[in-house]
Formats: C-alpha cells, structure tokens, sequence
C-alpha cells in the first residue's frame, strides 16, 4: 500500500512538471495555433542559466527568480525577433524554425555547459517536510511551486486587464484591435510568460533527472501527451492532462514492476515510459484530437 | 536531349570513374573519402525519401529517423542471425519500411500541417527507446548494439573494401533517384503533387487521396529504410542510441537547405549535412585544442542557424536557388 | 463646423483585388451620416479601410491629423469605436469583461466606472446579464454589447457596421433610438453603414451613396429621402 501511495506521489510531482511544460505549450498554440517544438530545450537553457548563475554565487531562489525573468525576455525576443516576421509564412516553414530553435538552445547549451551530466540542488532540504516513505520533501515542493505558478497564472489572467487584454487578443486578434489592445505584444507576452513557465518546469525537475542539455527530450514528449489529453486548446484541461498522464505513467510502470515480480514476466516497466507517452499521443491524435476538455476546430476551406 | 539530363549523365559518368583514380591520386581518392562520398550517397537516398513525402506529398514528417532505424534495424538482425547477405537486405528492408510506412500513414491521413509534425515528432523522440525494449534485446542486441561485418568485394575484383561499397551505394542512388524521377513525372506524381498544393482542390478531381497519402508514405518509408539499410552495411554497427531525435532533424536540414520539393536538392541536402557534420567535428575539436575554449561545439549549433536562415534567405533551399540563377544567367528565352 | 473625418480619393485592396476606387466623403463634427447602396458597393470595406483593415490609398483625416495606414489599434487609440459587422463580441467572455477590454486603454478608473453605469442605463437588458458569457446573448443584445463596448471607448466617432442585421424590428427600433441618444447626450458623430434605408435616412443628418466602391450622390437625408429617384435608382424602394 505504501509503495502505491509513492507511486502517486511521484506521478504527482512528475505530473506537475508535466502541467507547467503542456500549459506552455497550450499557451503559445491558443494564441498563435503554433507548437513550440523548442519548448523543452528553451526550458532546459534557462535550467542551465540558473544553475550559472548559481555557480556565480547567487542562492538557490535569486537564481531561480532571476532566471525565470530572463526566460520571459528570452521568450519575448524570440516573437518579435524571429517569429513575427514569419506570421504569414507556410506553416512547414514554421515548423522549420521551430527545429531550428530546438538544435540551437540544445547545441548552445552543450557547448556554454559541456554534456557531461551535473547534480542540481534541491531547494528542500533532506528530512524537512513530507510524508515519511509516501513523498519527500523535494517532490512535495515541487508539487506546492506549480500550484504556486499556476495559481499567480489564473489570477493574472482572470482578473487582470493585461490578462483579459491577452484572452481577448488570442480569442479574437482583429476584433481585439478593434478595442485598441495592441495584440503584436499580447503574442510577444504570452510567449514570454510560456518561456518563464517552462523555466520553473525545468528548474524544478532537473534534481530528479540531473542537469544534462537532453534532459528535456522525454519531458517535452510527456507534455504533448498531457496537452493533447486536456485538450491543445484548453489551458486548464493542459495543467489536468498533466495530473493525469504524470499518475497514469508512474502505475503502468507500477503494473509492470507487480506483474514482473508476481509472475517474473517483464512486460513494461520503467524504460517503456516514452513509448507509453507515444501511444498516448497517437491515441489522442487519431481517436479524440479534441481531448478531454478541448474543442475540436472545423478546417476552415 | 534536355540539359538537366546531359547534367545528370555527366555527374554519373565522373562518379562512375572516381574511384577508379585511386592509384593515380592515392591521396584525394582515398578510402576513407570514398568512404564518406559513400555516406554522403546513403544520406541523399535519405533525405530523398523525406521529400517524396514532405517536399513533393505536403506530409510533414519530422520522425524519419525512425524508418531510417527500421530499415538499418532489419538489415542487421537479417545479416546477424539469419546470414543474410548484405545485398538481399536493402530490398527486403524496403519492403518492411514500406509497410511500417504505410501502416502510419493509415491514421496520420487524419492528422494535418502541425498535428502530423507532432506525431512524427513523437515517434522520432521515442525510437532509441523502443529499440532497447527488453523483448526484442534478443533481436536488436540492446543498447550495445549490433556488429556486422563489412561488405565483401565479390567476384574478385580488384577493388577495396571501400571502393565496392561506393558502387554498391552508388548504383543504389541511381536506381533510386530514377524510379522517383519516373514516378514524379507520371500521373501518380503530378496526384501527389497536388495533393500538396491543395487538397481540398484535388478531392474534386477524383483521385483516391487516401490511397496516395498512405501510399506515399509507404513509399517514402521504404526509400528512407533502404538507406538505413546501406549505414547497417557501411558503418557495419547499429546501435539504439544513434537514431535519436537528431537524426531525424539532419534529414530536415538536408530538405530545407537542399530544396524541398526537388530531386536535385536531395542530393544536394544529403551531401551537405554529412559535410556539416563532419566539418563540426574538426571545428569543435579546433576550438578545444588550438584554442584551448571550454566550448564543446557540435554541429547542430550550424544546422539550427542554417534552419532559420534558409527559411528567411532562401526558402526554396540550393537547388531552388541554382534554378533561379540558371534561368536568370540564360536570359529570357 | 470642422469635419470631424474628412475621407478623400480612397482606393482599397484585398490583396490583388481592389474594391474602392474613389470614395469621398465628410463627416460634420457631431453629426450622423450614412453610407448606403446594394451589396457589394463598398460600404463595409469603406468602415474597415478607415481602421486600416484592408490596404489602403488616398486621405483619411481625423479630427484635421491624418490616419490612413496607422496600425487598427493605434486608429481606435485616437478615439474611433468601430462596431463590426457580425458583432464581433468576445463569445467566451463575460458580458463584464468585454465591457471591461474596451476600457483597456483608458486610465481614468472613475471616469470608466461611470461611463460603465452609464451605458447600462442605455441597456439596460445587459446589467441583467453582466456575468453571463457573451456567445449566450441572443442577437439584438449582442448588438447591444458590441454598441455598449464601443461606448465604453469613450469615442469621438463611432462607426457602425449593419446594426439592423439579423434583427427584430421593435429591437432594431431601440438600438436606433439609443443612437440618436448617445449622438445628442455624449456628443458622439457617427458613421452608419446600412442596408436599410429607410431607418437609415431617418436617423442621418446627411447621406452618401455608393456604387461599385465610388460616391455617386451624396445629399442631407431628408432630401435624398424624399427623392423618388434616387430612391428607385439606387435604393430599391
């Protein structure tokens, strides 16, 4: 029973890793109909700018506030910079330069930083709080940030004017303009705030899976599944789809181990664990695209 | 005679010859550049089959790598434990990849523009894993891989081991690129082709675009195996790890820089980031070394630039761009 | 009076096609003029050619400073509410929050709060539904919305594109009468584009006519109202 209840702790905490990485990704599709395929490495990049800046001298949360702030410039830049010119551009072209993104921020950081794997610290100490052999003290922090995150998000969008300023120009951009917001930075901004949401992503999970310029590779593959699962057009549906795949994966990996142990057969377990996320999004793709929460869009002639 | 064809006859009539220079310029025709000509031929096949289905279908594809693995995968388990010849495995990997390229291309009929790129995306990022999965270690041999043997000069000819390996490739590349030139050219290319442009248009034309989508994958799978096929031979070594994520955006660059939706280009994408490649290795280790710069560049820094800048610079890549000076220089006729 | 817009030798564009070819027309400071003529002659591209949603040539001037290939937003920026055809309301926000957006640009929170108070007296219809989603409201209270949040602009011109679509008459009447209200209280002057000629010429101070994107007359309503001509010729009734 205790080793269930672990495994849903580290869904949980996998799972919210998951949220934070698929809401920045459902951010920049719902206000651009984009997929940032360099999602996972700009996190990743801001991960090792923290870490840097941690080397500097800098304590743990400076760092990760400091980085996160960069991460926002850095997401604002890349728009206008590189993306805005490109709005009208074929979408293949698009994707290009998307990939583009991805080999650069990955090739960039191998070369700053060297590939060789790095400890990162955990911000919550050994033995501080948690639930003895249920969940530890890090998992449970990182659970209590991304609620954190999340929750400044909602209240930012919700009740701010920025924030409505910003639904109402990814809703609608022509009649957003219309009521003079200027929605050319509304775009700029949510690629922003997606930047500095998969900079807390990665800044959280990389004590888990150490600090490496790939350690983003499968976590990005586990956040489409999470957002294709809520719904690509669905921010709350992306932070459930989250939840739900973090837990999902961490019992069928839980099944495999029981079985394997019951019957010495090994059918899954943890090294499947992508491939599980690729059934899911194959899944997803062909049998309900719209996901749980999501609208499924017409194919306009 | 047209003059692409002189062209085209010219270049195979040189690539023909060369290695036959060997003993008169030992040091420019050596082994190791007949060697790299040869990956630079299997690369080309490669990024062919990506065009067939992106360039000249509109079927984005960014998991190609994946096919790539199937075939490589499919020559050495049949060299390794049935002592198939390396010869009988490039077609027999084609016919594997054609049907694991049709299969997919059954539910990505469903999926448009970025939904597909996502998916293909997905596959490309889970190979390595799937490669190693306990099951088939059997098969594939884990993460430590495959050894294979080289291939051997047969009938006795007078030729390195490398040497073969280039006509071999070579005459490969030619079958190749001419079956696609012929398909291209008929009805079933202009179908495909308009399936690209304008799919909605084509429906009312009454061609069967779900027979041509999935069989263009299948198609563009099977091109992308046999290539696969052919690195299993030459590199004589197949491991999990190397057909990663990476792989499929090379075969992405060698498209956009070489010309999407061209058969010139293909070759021109495939000769082009094996060069890169290597090139970045000399670079990278020219930064450590003589520089003494903690910098450890790889060659993706390059393709990434390249990705962005060929789409802002040049978006129909070399090729396009040649055809462009080409017709420009000849004036108006 | 100094014309509030003054529109010259306008041409338009979408993409190859054009659409306008010689528009000109003028708007009196605290004045109401319409564009009428069939479909297809050009009104709506003209509303959209002054926001500067389609490409553009010639002279737009508001309020004596010329405007013609500004950003959309920067021209609504400068005061000019525009009402689109087909509402546009945000579907998925609250009554309150499209209210709110258009306040966006504007900082004097008092001033919003009472303009807020203010346009629920116009509509009162909508003060009942303020926290229901927009996409709910039927068709005459979304026009009503979309007239609500222009207001709440604080424009100096509102341009109104086929009010009366889709409407039932006694509906199309109020939002007529709630016009003419918000003309004469908040001194608001105001382009109407409309099919219906009739309630148009009614409301108007002045009209224009337009045929295949150009002005082929122009005149105060309540001549080209009573001219049978015109009316037959290029007003269908």
């Amino acid at each position: 029973m205790e080793q269930f209840l672990q495994q849903i702790a580290s869904g949980l905490a996998n799972g919210a890793i998951y949220a934070c990485v698929a809401l920045a990704l459902v951010m920049i599709y719902v206000s651009t109909d984009h997929i940032n395929f360099a999602q996972g490495e700009m996190a990743m990049f801001s991960t090792y700018l923290s870490w840097q800046l941690m080397t500097w001298g800098l304590s743990f949360w400076v760092a990760f506030v400091l980085a996160v702030a960069l991460s926002f410039v850095l997401g604002v830049v890349i728009e206008r910079a590189i993306l805005r010119p490109l709005h009208t551009a074929p979408v293949l072209s698009i994707i290009v330069v998307f990939i583009g993104l991805l080999a650069i921020f990955n090739a960039l950081a191998g070369a700053i930083w060297s590939y060789l794997i790095k400890e990162y610290p955990s911000p919550f100490p050994k033995g501080s709080f948690g639930i003895a052999g249920v969940i530890g003290p890090h998992q449970l922090g990182v659970v209590v940030v991304t609620l954190i995150v999340l929750t400044l998000l909602f209240v930012f969008f919700r009740y701010t004017p920025l924030g409505l300023a910003m639904r109402a120009a990814a809703q609608n951009p022509q009649m957003a303009r219309l009521v003079g917001v200027r929605v050319d930075w509304m775009l700029a901004l949510g690629w922003g705030l997606a930047a500095s949401v998969g900079a807390v992503a990665g800044i959280m999970v990389a004590h888990i899976v150490y600090l490496d310029p790939n350690m983003m590779g499968g976590i990005l593959l586990y956040a489409f599944a999470s957002a294709l699962v809520g719904g690509i057009s669905n921010p709350a549906g992306a932070v459930a789809g989250g939840f739900i795949v973090g837990i999902l994966e961490n019992m069928v990996a839980f099944a495999g181990n029981q079985i394997e142990k019951a019957t010495g057969v090994y059918i899954i377990g943890n090294g499947e664990k992508l491939t599980v996320a690729l059934i899911i999004v194959i899944f997803v793709l062909t049998v309900k695209p719209a996901g749980l929460f999501g609208r499924v869009v017409v194919k306009r002639v | 005679m047209s003059d692409a064809k002189k062209w085209v006859l010219g270049l195979i009539a040189v690539a023909l010859v060369l290695p036959l220079l060997k003993p008169v310029l030992p040091d420019v025709v050596s082994d190791y550049r007949l060697f790299l000509i040869s990956t630079m031929i299997i690369a080309s096949i490669a990024v062919l089959g990506l065009n067939l289905l992106t360039g000249f279908n509109g079927q984005f594809s960014l998991g190609h790598g994946a096919f790539y693995a199937v075939g490589a995968y499919t020559a050495a388990v049949l060299m390794d434990q049935l002592n198939v010849p390396y010869w009988a495995t490039v077609p027999i990997a084609a016919i594997v990849c054609f049907i694991v390229g049709y299969l997919f291309g059954l539910p990505a009929l469903k999926l448009e523009g970025h939904y597909l790129a996502l998916a293909t995306f997905a596959l490309a990022l889970a190979v390595p894993q799937i490669l190693k999965y306990k099951w088939l270690e059997g098969l594939t041999g884990g993460v430590q891989g495959i050894v294979l043997p080289k291939p051997e000069v047969p009938f006795g000819l007078p030729l390195s081991e490398d040497q073969w390996l280039y006509y071999f490739c070579l005459f490969t590349m030619i079958v190749l690129f001419w079956a696609a030139a012929n398909m291209l050219n008929s009805r079933s290319g202009r179908a495909m082709m308009a399936i690209r442009d304008q799919n909605m248009a084509a429906e009312t034309t009454g061609i069967d675009i779900a027979l041509y989508k999935t069989v263009t994958f299948g198609i563009s799978a099977a091109y992308t195996g046999i290539a696969g096929a052919l690195s299993a031979s030459a590199i004589a070594f197949v491991a999990p790890d190397s057909f990663n994520i990476f792989l499929s955006i090379k075969f992405l660059i060698g498209l956009v820089v070489g010309g999407i939706g061209s058969l010139a280009g293909s070759v021109i994408g495939g000769i082009f980031y094996v060069l890169v490649d290597n090139s970045a290795q000399a670079l990278s280790q020219f930064i450590k070394n003589d520089l003494g710069l903690q910098f450890d560049l790889s060659a993706y820094a390059v393709f990434g630039v390249l990705l962005i800048a060929i789409i802002y610079l040049m978006p129909m890549g070399i090729a396009g761009g040649i055809y462009l000076m080409w017709h420009k220089l000849r004036g108006a006729r | 009076m100094a014309a509030i817009l003054e529109v010259k030798g306008l041409k338009a564009f979408y993409g190859q096609t054009q659409s306008l070819y010689d528009v000109g027309f003028e708007i009196e400071n605290g004045g109401i003029t319409t564009l009428l003529g069939a479909n297809g002659a050009g009104k709506t591209t003209t509303l959209r050619a002054i926001c500067n949603m389609v490409r553009t040539d010639g002279t737009i001037r508001f309020e004596s400073r010329e405007i013609r290939g500004l950003a959309t937003e920067e021209v609504v920026r400068l005061r000019i509410g525009h009402v689109p055809e087909g509402r546009g309301t945000f579907t998925t926000l609250t009554v309150d929050e499209n209210l709110r957006i258009a306040a966006y640009t504007r900082k004097d929170k008092a001033a919003i709060a009472a303009d807020l108070e203010r346009v629920f007296t116009y509509f009162p219809r909508l003060k009942e539904r303020v926290q229901q989603q927009a996409g709910t409201l039927s068709g005459g209270e979304q026009q009503m919305l979309a007239i609500a949040r222009a207001l709440m602009l604080k424009p100096r011109l509102m341009l109104l594109d086929e009010p009366s679509f889709g409407l039932a008459p006694l509906i199309v009447v109020e939002i007529f009468r709630i016009l003419r209200r918000i003309n004469e209280e908040d001194k608001v002057s105001i382009l109407l584009v409309e099919q219906n000629a009739a309630l148009a010429l009614d409301l108007a101070d002045h009209a224009y006519v337009l045929e295949t994107g150009r002005v082929v007359m122009s005149g105060p309503s309540s001549v080209v109202k009573n001219d049978e001509n015109i009316r037959k010729s290029y007003l269908g009734y």
